[in-house]
């Protein structure tokens, strides 16, 4: 056998310089990114005495549950001490609907910009995604006066109704963008056939949906839940929010910070967000890559 | 008779554009009515008026004696056949076939029957469980001929039902299609930029250009007495060969003057006298010039140089110069020709078409 192969088959592939500088790049990437969420889980398994000794980065050498049965049911804001879960359920009660209702809303306005083309459904389109780039610090006020007008301010359905608002361009940007790319003549044989507004709309529509509603499930979940400003300022006292519970909690004042317990209400307030993303994170990759649908 | 499907007045417009103004159209029953034109000619867009998928701005549509400018699709009694088969992509085949009927609520039994029906006419009963990801285009194309089937239309109406097929599949389909016709009888508009699918499959044919019809008549009679200068170079592949010239007064009636020969015009079949002292194009379509041995003895015998040749296996395909006219010559297969050889033609004048330069009008 001769040292120099004449080139056949597939080519080889070398580890090159600048190759490794990429992977190098990438972990220390990574690294920068889970280095946080580490502290945060090893502090969280801690007691304080440990956390004061100061090693941040070591395990823990006593582990303990208890900073997050604590933080679950007994952390205090401000006067009331029953812990982080009930704002975990007025999470729910607030994301569920929002998300539902916008998703909903912004799958027919795009449906009926593409396919029905209202007349003016442009100019609509246009003004919504307006709406879509102004700070949303510029409505809060009045925002606030018009829903105390019709009795909807500090109240559970009035928080979802700003969710469902301030959700809506986004929306329909994404769902009208789909829906154009949805060959025209479907919509035409779906109409000789006899499929009105809603039976395209649910019958046809909706099940070629799939990847798109994943993506704007992804959207309005995390968005909703880890919404603050709203929920701080429509829910009200009785409906606040997960993520303005968190915050009462860190922030109250009264003896040492118990930084194990914050931890664990930090974890626990981003778990939903994690979860969506852990199991969805493929899916939303393909819904944003999905093209064309083929028939 | 009554027209099964009458188009009067009609008038459609994108704001200040006028696509189509004031076509007139009757179809009448059992009768195979091809739409045919170059794209933006607006074929399509009557297609659409007719099944009612676009607003019109003036004018009427009836089908089947009822006045339906302002009815829903549904309830027009067509069926539509797209060229991007439009199937639904998330239904099975056999919900694909029944969506319309479930839609007007129809019995089980009912829909069953009738899927069953189109099924066994089409030959797509094994297919009835996929989805339509899982079939071929021809397969695809099979099930969206059965969906408007199984609407038991009185009008069927084709949008360029073929053109996404390859080209074996699209001469097997042709060939279905026309057999459909035959059994079923029903009205069909079938609407394409195919000039051999129009011919092949028309009972009459409607050649559109600029959003009107230029020529409605059989597709022979479309053929062979264009009548006009678009629908004689539209109609024909490899187009019709075109002289400038002159009518002049000959001994026995008009003679053609053209570029450096004349020819006698005794048994043209014109539509009146033929005028003298007109500038006027003589067209010639490939087949009906008489080449090499047909061409000798023939009146205004001249020479031609050969350009190059296509052989296309049943015959071949010559393109000639004589003197600064090009022209194409249809001839048998056999016998090749190099270019540069002399070779005498001649033009059979009974089956030539003579245009007015100034309307391109056929006279």
């Amino acid at each position: 056998m001769t040292a120099e192969t004449q080139p056949r088959g597939r080519k080889p592939r070398r580890l090159t310089a600048s190759r490794i500088g990429i992977y190098a790049f990438l972990v220390f990437a990574a690294a920068f990114f889970l280095l946080p969420f580490y502290v945060m889980i090893v502090t969280s398994f801690k007691t304080m005495p440990e956390i004061q000794q100061g090693n941040i980065f070591g395990l823990p050498t006593d582990f303990t549950l208890k900073p997050w049965s604590t933080a679950w049911a007994h952390a205090c804001t401000g006067v009331n001490c029953e812990g982080i879960r009930v704002g975990v359920l007025n999470s729910f009660e607030i994301m569920i609907p929002a998300a539902t209702l916008s998703i909903l809303l912004g799958a027919i306005n795009g449906y009926a910009l593409s396919f029905w083309r209202p007349r003016g459904g442009n100019l609509i389109f246009a003004v919504l995604l307006l709406g879509a780039f102004i700070p949303y610090q510029v409505y809060l006020y009045p925002l606030v006066r018009m829903l105390s007008k019709v009795s909807l301010y500090n109240t559970l359905p009035g928080i979802i109704t700003v969710h469902v608002i301030f959700g809506l361009p986004v929306m329909t940007l994404l769902f009208r963008n789909y829906y154009v790319a949805v060959p025209v003549d479907l919509f035409k044989a779906a109409r000789i056939d006899g499929g009105g507004f809603w039976t395209i709309f649910f019958q046809l529509m909706i099940p070629m949906s799939g990847p798109i509603l994943v993506v704007a499930a992804i959207l309005q979940v995390t968005g909703i839940w880890n919404d603050f400003l709203f929920g701080l300022i429509f829910a009200g006292r009785d409906h606040l929010p997960m993520t303005v519970e968190l915050n009462n909690i860190v922030n109250t004042t009264t003896g040492t910070k118990a930084y194990n317990v914050n931890m664990a209400a930090t974890i626990l307030t981003a778990l939903v967000p994690l979860i969506v993303y852990f199991v969805s994170g493929r899916w939303f990759v393909r819904g944003i890559a999905a093209g064309a649908v083929k028939g | 008779m009554e027209p099964s499907v009458s188009v009067r007045d009609l008038r459609i417009s994108y704001g200040a554009l006028d696509v189509i103004d004031n076509l007139q159209l009757d179809i009448t029953p059992g009768e195979f009515l091809v739409l045919l034109g170059p794209s933006g000619c607006g074929k399509s867009t009557l297609l659409n008026a007719i099944a009612g998928l676009i607003d019109i701005s003036d004018g009427e549509v009836w089908i089947s004696g009822k006045n339906v400018t302002w009815d829903e699709p549904k309830d027009r009694g067509i069926g539509m056949v797209f060229q991007s088969y439009a199937l639904y992509p998330q239904m099975s085949v056999e919900k694909n076939l029944s969506f319309g009927l479930r839609v007007a609520r129809h019995s089980k039994k009912d829909i069953a029957e009738r899927v069953s029906r189109a099924a066994e006419i089409l030959q797509i009963e094994p297919l009835l469980k996929r989805r339509p990801s899982n079939l071929s285009g021809g397969q695809r194309q099979r099930v969206a001929i059965g969906r408007a089937l199984v609407r038991d239309a009185d009008v069927f109406l084709f949008d360029e039902p073929l053109s996404n097929l390859d080209a074996k599949l699209r001469v097997d389909l042709r060939v279905e299609i026309k057999r459909l016709h035959q059994r079923l009888r029903s009205t069909m508009i079938y609407v394409t930029h195919d000039q051999i699918e129009a011919l092949t499959l028309a009972d009459r044919i409607a050649v559109m250009h600029g959003g009107e019809i230029q020529q409605l008549d059989e597709p022979l009679t479309i053929y062979n007495r264009p009548c006009n200068m678009f629908v004689a170079g539209f109609i024909g592949s490899p187009a019709m060969n075109f002289f400038d010239g002159r009518l002049v007064a000959g001994q026995d009636g008009p003679i053609f003057e053209g570029q450096g020969f004349a020819t006698g015009l005794a048994g043209y079949d014109g539509n009146g006298p033929l005028p003298v002292n007109r500038d006027v194009i003589l067209g010639v379509r490939p087949e009906h010039v008489l080449f090499d041995r047909d061409a000798a003895g023939q009146p205004a015998e001249v020479e031609a140089v050969v350009e190059l040749e296509e052989p296309m296996g049943a015959d071949s395909l010559v393109w000639l110069t004589y003197g600064e006219a090009k022209l194409s010559v249809r001839c048998a297969s056999g016998k090749r020709y190099r270019p540069g050889d002399r070779v005498p033609i001649a033009f059979d004048i009974t089956r030539a078409s003579i245009f007015d330069t100034q309307s391109e009008k056929r006279l």
